[in-house]
């Protein structure tokens, strides 16, 4: 038996694709995948119209599903995060069904839950065998983990694998198993190497970037966390990777073995790995070469799936023994609720991704963003929209001052152990007046009245709404 | 201070909390302004701007500036650069 079919329009057929279905896609192939236009375009081209995508993430390179929507192929998008390009389209408002956001523990977890329902998922897949044993690691595609794909693999109705790398039967070491496999299809790339990974993530040069990283360290160092059985997530970002290098020395020159480090993971936390610092990594997703390597050579390197990394339907997941997490933010409000979908002119250019996931988790998790971001103060009364709840938020660092969520009463502790560290301790009120000393007070925007796009929050519970931009 | 302005030049980047201002020679006075932050601080710039503009009393020229996002002592320098660049004393 082999469940290898001719093509995709084939593999589509034999799901028994109808108008009105939902299929799923996952984001491992980043800025470099091929698999949701190519299936979008022979989709487009059966005739198929009123479908829902629901891609763990959308980038700027799938700018061609814009004309599915204008075409009426797709109506529904559901994804965790989506780049400034088809952001801007959703924005201007040319879909009529609101863009459905989650988290990444959240997508997964309401797949389990059954609340989100995939017809037909397509898993790209850096190598495969024909019966659907398929994995990341290996492959002239390779991307590392495939970890937001396996929710897709074991709840869609159907699951098609596509491939650029057929290998006999069985594949050695795969990540998703054939149980879940209806069909197999080779093409010629998956993806472009060049966008999937990037060659090395780089810590920041830049000043304000080392600063800001120089005092989210001494907060995490401060914090007293910062001891044998350490677990830390930091993201790709220029000043978290600065902040991850100086909690590397730190642990080093103080001999601190710490537990885990999780998440999208770098070449930085690799090294942290080799050098001793952790134990195991949980991956996710690879975002360098580095990191592809290491999860294909080091068994202490282990590829997790976004329930186990994320979610809230397991009966645990990393997140909740996650000591510190480091975040960015486009915008922070008094209260401490965090942006991360639009810009500050309103339109869409991200999403959580695990953002809010990671912040419930934590026991510290710290906001790292500068004071003003082209002539844009950080702190804003209220945010254009919520990310991520301030009630999950602990610490907002700024190249100027570091602001302490004592709302409730919480954090009173971890407050008075920053001021003794001779650190810039000030208020959320404070950071805003003096992002408007400096920038100048900005003008309200005004958003249109159409909603674009719901915040789903991790729990299923809706968390805010996005309106088009006027 | 009187400046006319006799040639086209440049100062700046387009660098982020940057400007990028362009002057050129024109019978009257033109002001264009491209920004990443006009929704928010549209009036400011073109305060700034003009206060370069009267200060070293320039009454013709076309001042094109292209904003990413700089405050307002950049957009000062940046403008007063670009017409000193391109200008004589009256």
């Amino acid at each position: 038996m082999s469940k290898l079919v001719a093509s995709i329009k084939e593999a589509i057929e034999q799901c028994g694709l109808k108008d009105g279905m939902t299929i799923s896609f996952h984001h491992h192939m980043r800025n470099g995948d091929y698999v949701l236009n190519m299936v979008l375009d022979q989709i487009a081209k059966m005739g198929f119209k009123n479908l829902t995508v629901n891609a763990s993430s959308i980038f700027d390179v799938h700018e061609p599903i814009i004309e599915h929507i204008k075409n009426g192929v797709v109506t529904g998008i559901e994804c965790n995060y989506m780049g400034a390009k088809v952001g801007k389209a959703i924005s201007e408002g040319i879909m009529d069904k609101p863009v459905v956001f989650r988290s990444h523990g959240g997508r997964a977890s309401d797949m389990e839950k059954g609340t989100s329902v995939i017809d037909i998922a397509f898993i790209a897949a850096p190598t495969s065998d024909d019966m659907g044993n398929c994995t990341g690691k290996v492959g002239k595609s390779a991307c590392g983990s495939i970890g937001y794909a396996f929710a897709d693999a074991m709840n869609a109705k159907k699951v098609v694998v596509i491939t650029d790398n057929l290998v006999e039967y069985p594949l050695v070491d795969f990540s998703i198993p054939e149980v879940y496999v209806d069909c197999v299809v080779a093409v010629d790339q998956i993806g472009d190497p060049a966008g999937i990974v990037s060659g090395t993530t780089k810590i920041t040069r830049d000043p304000v970037g080392l600063k800001m990283a120089s005092y989210a360290a001494k907060v995490i160092e401060a914090s007293g966390l910062l001891k044998d059985g350490f677990s830390f997530q930091t993201g790709a970002g220029g000043a978290t990777l600065a902040t991850a290098k100086y909690v590397k020395e730190m642990m080093l020159e103080k001999g601190i073995q710490g537990s885990y480090g999780m998440g999208g993971i770098t070449g930085y936390m690799v090294d942290m790995l080799q050098e001793g610092c952790f134990k195991a990594l949980l991956d996710v997703q690879c975002f360098d070469l580095k990191a592809v390597e290491s999860i294909r050579t080091n068994p202490k390197h282990m590829e997790v799936s976004a329930t186990q990394y994320a979610g809230v339907s397991g009966k645990s997941a990393g997140v909740d023994n996650l000591d510190v997490v480091l975040l960015g933010a486009t915008q922070v409000d008094l209260d401490f609720n965090v942006n991360v979908h639009t810009d500050s002119n309103g339109y869409i250019m991200g999403g959580s991704g695990g953002h809010c996931d990671t912040a419930a988790g934590a026991k510290l998790a710290i906001i790292i963003a500068p004071l003003t971001r082209a002539r844009l103060p950080l702190v804003v009364d209220r945010c254009l929209c919520i990310s991520t709840p301030g009630k999950t938020v602990d610490v907002v660092v700024t190249q100027r001052g570091i602001a302490v969520n004592t709302a409730g009463g919480k954090n009173q502790e971890l407050k008075q152990k920053l001021i003794d560290a001779k650190l810039p301790v000030v208020e959320i009120a404070d950071l805003k007046r003096m992002g408007e000393e400096l920038a100048g007070v900005p003008k309200p925007i005004k958003m249109g009245d159409k909603v674009v796009a719901k915040v789903i929050y991790r729990d299923g519970t809706l968390l805010d709404e996005i309106h088009s931009v006027k | 201070m009187n400046m006319k302005i006799t040639t086209s030049a440049v100062a700046g980047t387009l660098e982020s909390s940057d400007v990028y201002v362009k002057v050129e020679p024109c019978d009257k006075l033109e002001i264009e302004i491209e920004s990443v932050v006009y929704n928010q601080f549209a009036e400011e710039i073109k305060k700034s701007i003009m206060e370069v503009v009267e200060e070293l009393g320039v009454d013709s020229g076309k001042i094109s500036i292209n904003d990413k996002g700089a405050i307002d002592c950049v957009i000062k320098a940046r403008v007063e650069t670009a017409i000193k660049r391109a200008g004589g004393e009256n």
